[in-house]
């Protein structure tokens, strides 16, 4: 049986153009970046040299990268960062209701210290109001933390306005870009981002290394206690293998945003018109404009039939998807995200997200259309919410 | 997560459907809980004959719904209201804990079908 990944959110594969890239520095090049000698050296010149790939991509100075296990760990650091080194002058934070858990989470935790944190809502489509986050601003405001685009259903957030609030009010602005690097162009000076998070494993590189970006300037307490490793602000000894992986990928996954973005929005295109001609009662999830959503992103949700049946269906047809998120799979409640932007709580439950990678096909798209209609078919019919007699619909 | 007992029971769920000239329906459970059982009898003798189910959930919800009326067609009405949820996970040779009220759900819907099937009982006998 194929095997057709439609879970590119949830993780990419290693390209193999990466993983080559990657291969010599464990077992030859493996020296402590942190050593004096050549080992240590070449080590430290194959890090710098992913630095400046990162810093290339999204428009900073190689001094504002730090490398990080991952887009969670980025996103805890920044905003714990900033929080603590700033309370002297606030204890305001604001971000939106449809942020990550590692953000989310964060937040909570930092209102158990005695911030304050608004959760600015998003409206139908899955996006904040500028007007909203203006009004939201006090003088005690000090972070401003908004996703770039949602993992969930790919709405891309006005980040450069934004940006540009956030420099009106001489406030910091940090935004997860987890799911918008190599995906959606970005310049952080021309944005005004402070700060963003980023994560290897969503843009062809290796899983476990991260990046968070730092405008020089800004500052933060340090990660990790121990020795001076970047810049004295995150002890331990570097993932040579892992950061050069990630610094391949994020050349690879920028120099082609345009090319990538025109071929797997084709597809997810097709997918989506073809799902909502070919299924009733279904709501499709996030921004109708498809300009202002991931190009990969298509998310449904099924009435009267539930998430998890659909995605065990699909996967015994080699098809593999989410439902909801991977974070939250698992948890019988159904996705805040979804309940947000007023998907109400029984049709959240039918949530699948496709997300659509390079590497899929036109002919495994049609393949998935096909059994989709099948398995929500037979789903409804096992449904007691869905009794189709004489062919209308009647629900009980 | 789930074992190939259960795959198995989602997969190819039996006693699927409505019956019509039913004794006694159970329906439990919410749809913003995001799952909903319905559990049909038809009984002859106080014996159940014929069990079919409908049920919106999850993987493990169908999967009960289908162990849990194959369980019970053939038995006497008072042995199928002493099947516990417990049992139907045996059957089931486990779930997962966060899927457990599932089991919970079949085990009341065999319950509420049954009742429904006793005060139809009991008015026919009243007339």
């Amino acid at each position: 049986m194929e095997n057709i990944y439609l879970d590119h959110s949830a993780t990419t594969y290693t390209d193999r153009a990466v993983l080559e890239e990657m291969l010599p520095y464990f077992t030859e090049v493996f020296g402590n970046g942190s050593s004096q000698h050549k080992a240590g050296r070449d080590a430290l010149k194959a890090i710098d040299r992913a630095r400046e790939q990162v810093a290339k991509a999204i428009g900073c100075a190689p001094s504002e990268v730090y490398f990080t296990s991952g887009g969670s760990e980025s996103d805890n650091w920044a905003i714990k960062g900033v929080a603590h080194m700033y309370k002297s002058k606030g204890n305001h934070i604001i971000t939106s209701v449809i942020e990550h858990p590692a953000v989310i989470q964060t937040c909570k935790k930092l209102e158990k210290e005695g911030f304050e944190v608004t959760y600015l809502p998003v409206d139908n489509q899955g996006f904040i109001s500028l007007e909203d986050l203006e009004n939201a601003i006090t003088d005690k405001t000090i972070l401003i933390s908004i996703m770039f685009a949602n993992n969930e259903m790919g709405a891309i957030q006005p980040i450069s306005e934004i940006g540009k609030i956030a420099k009106e009010h001489k406030v910091y602005f940090h935004t997860d870009a987890v799911q918008a690097v190599g995906n959606v162009p970005i310049d952080v000076k021309a944005m005004n981002i402070d700060m963003l998070s980023m994560s290897g494993h969503k843009f062809y590189g290796p899983k476990g290394v991260g990046v968070l970006y730092k405008r020089n300037g800004i500052r933060i307490d340090r990660f990790m206690d121990g020795g001076e490793q970047e810049r004295n602000m995150r002890a331990g000894t570097l993932n040579t293998p892992g950061i050069v992986g990630l610094g391949k990928a994020i050349e690879l996954a920028t120099s082609n945003i345009q090319e990538n973005n025109a071929k797997i929005a084709k597809m997810r295109d097709y997918f989506v018109e073809q799902v909502q001609s070919k299924i009733d009662h279904i709501y499709f999830n996030g921004p109708k404009d498809m300009t202002k959503r991931l190009a990969g992103n298509a998310s449904f949700s099924f009435e009267f039939v539930e998430g998890e049946s659909i995605l065990m269906l699909l996967d015994m047809e080699g098809i593999r998807v989410s439902s909801g998120s991977a974070c939250s799979s698992g948890s019988l409640e159904p996705s805040y995200v979804m309940l947000s932007i007023g998907v109400p709580i029984e049709v959240a439950h039918g949530t699948i997200r496709f997300s659509f990678g390079k590497a899929n096909t036109m002919e495994q798209t049609q393949f998935v259309i096909d059994k989709l209609v099948a398995i929500i078919d037979r789903l409804r019919d096992m449904s007691p919410l869905f009794k189709q007699i004489k062919g209308e619909d009647i629900y009980v | 997560m789930y074992n190939d007992k259960v795959m198995e029971a989602f997969a190819h769920p039996k006693n699927v459907g409505f019956i019509e000239d039913n004794d006694g329906v159970g329906k439990v459970g919410n749809p913003s809980c995001g799952d909903i059982m319905e559990i049909s009898l038809k009984i002859k003798d106080d014996i159940i004959v014929d069990a079919k189910f409908r049920t919106f959930g999850c993987a493990a919800a169908i999967a009960t719904s289908s162990t849990a009326t194959d369980m019970i067609i053939g038995m006497k009405v008072e042995d199928a209201l002493k099947i516990s949820n417990k049992k139907v996970v045996e059957v089931l040779e486990g779930l997962p804990p966060q899927k457990i009220h599932c089991s919970v759900l079949a085990e009341e819907a065999i319950k509420k079908a049954i009742e429904d099937y006793q005060s139809r009982k009991a008015n026919n006998q009243a007339k």
